[in-house]
């Protein structure tokens, strides 16, 4: 068994806000996340696969349409967009939504790609907001 | 319902001097163990600390735990102690030699007290070429074995 892991970078401005709560509410619990203009981060992604090393092509697979998945599943979709206002996962209702924190980044990634890469397993969505923070998501609970 | 579990990790920045140095030893024998790091007025690092969390995503908020909580925790218990500090001086090493992973160890102890999260894993770096790592008493790391 080997891990195998690949890197891809996304620009993307989001911000924290729950319908539900008042504004005074959202400001309490995301602070400056919460301002409505939004900000941005330089993502930088982080897949791991797991799976038996090909004995012909000495491969677990292939970098190349791991890259092509990647690109296609996730940085299509969230490169240099606004992850509230364009990608479908966290558009908000009038009364809930999934806030687009670093945790729910890396889920919503790990759904996009589960079950999408041949010949091997989704082990790891790693997701950098920024050089010091970042969500680790193994697939529990979905 | 079972909510997602996800890992979150955090790195902190600290300045600090210390020097390795056994009183219980010899002069010579903590010259041999520890060489230049045995120097007798100390050096210091930008240590960088990482600390990963795990636990449920709250289905509201989308958090494994609020960043600003865990930032003054990690101000109020850990930097306001170690930033420019000579960790020699410090409480937990009057009496044990600060290394990298002594100081694992005790930042271990002061994170397991966090109250909103699990902690998995303290994870120092002395300098660019040196990490040390740390998941508890007698565990071994799950994900990455």
């Amino acid at each position: 068994m080997i891990l195998l892991t690949r890197k891809a970078d996304f620009s993307s401005a989001h911000f924290y806000w729950n319908p539900a709560w008042s504004g005074e509410e959202n400001q309490r619990v995301f602070g400056k996340c919460a301002n409505r203009q939004g900000h941005g981060h330089n993502y930088t992604l982080e897949v791991t696969v797991e799976g038996a090393v090909d004995p012909v092509s000495g491969f677990v697979v292939d970098l190349k349409l791991l890259k092509e998945i990647i690109e296609r599943e996730v940085v299509s979709v969230y490169d240099h967009r606004h992850l509230n206002h364009e990608v479908p996962e966290f558009l908000a209702t009038e009364t809930s939504a999934t806030i687009p924190t670093t945790e729910n980044i890396a889920i919503a990634i790990w759904r996009r790609l589960a079950g999408k890469i041949p010949g091997a397993k989704l082990h790891r969505v790693r997701v950098y907001e920024t050089p010091d923070l970042f969500a680790d998501f193994y697939g529990e609970g979905v | 319902m079972r909510l997602p579990h996800a890992h979150l990790s955090r790195r902190y920045h600290f300045a600090a001097s210390h020097r390795l140095h056994v009183d219980a030893l010899s002069p010579e024998r903590n010259r041999e163990i520890f060489g230049k790091c045995n120097n007798p007025f100390g050096h210091g690092h930008n240590y960088i600390v990482e600390v990963t969390l795990s636990g449920p995503v709250d289905a509201v908020t989308g958090m494994v735990t609020n960043l600003s909580d865990l930032d003054s925790f990690a101000q109020r218990e850990m930097l306001e102690l170690f930033d420019h500090a000579n960790l020699n001086t410090l409480e937990p090493f009057l009496d044990l030699v600060p290394t990298t992973e002594n100081v694992c160890i005790e930042l271990w102890r002061i994170f397991a007290a966090y109250p909103h999260a699990n902690l998995e894993r303290i994870r120092v770096e002395e300098t660019g070429n040196n990490s040390f790592e740390y998941f508890g008493d007698g565990v071994k790391p799950t994900h990455e074995g």
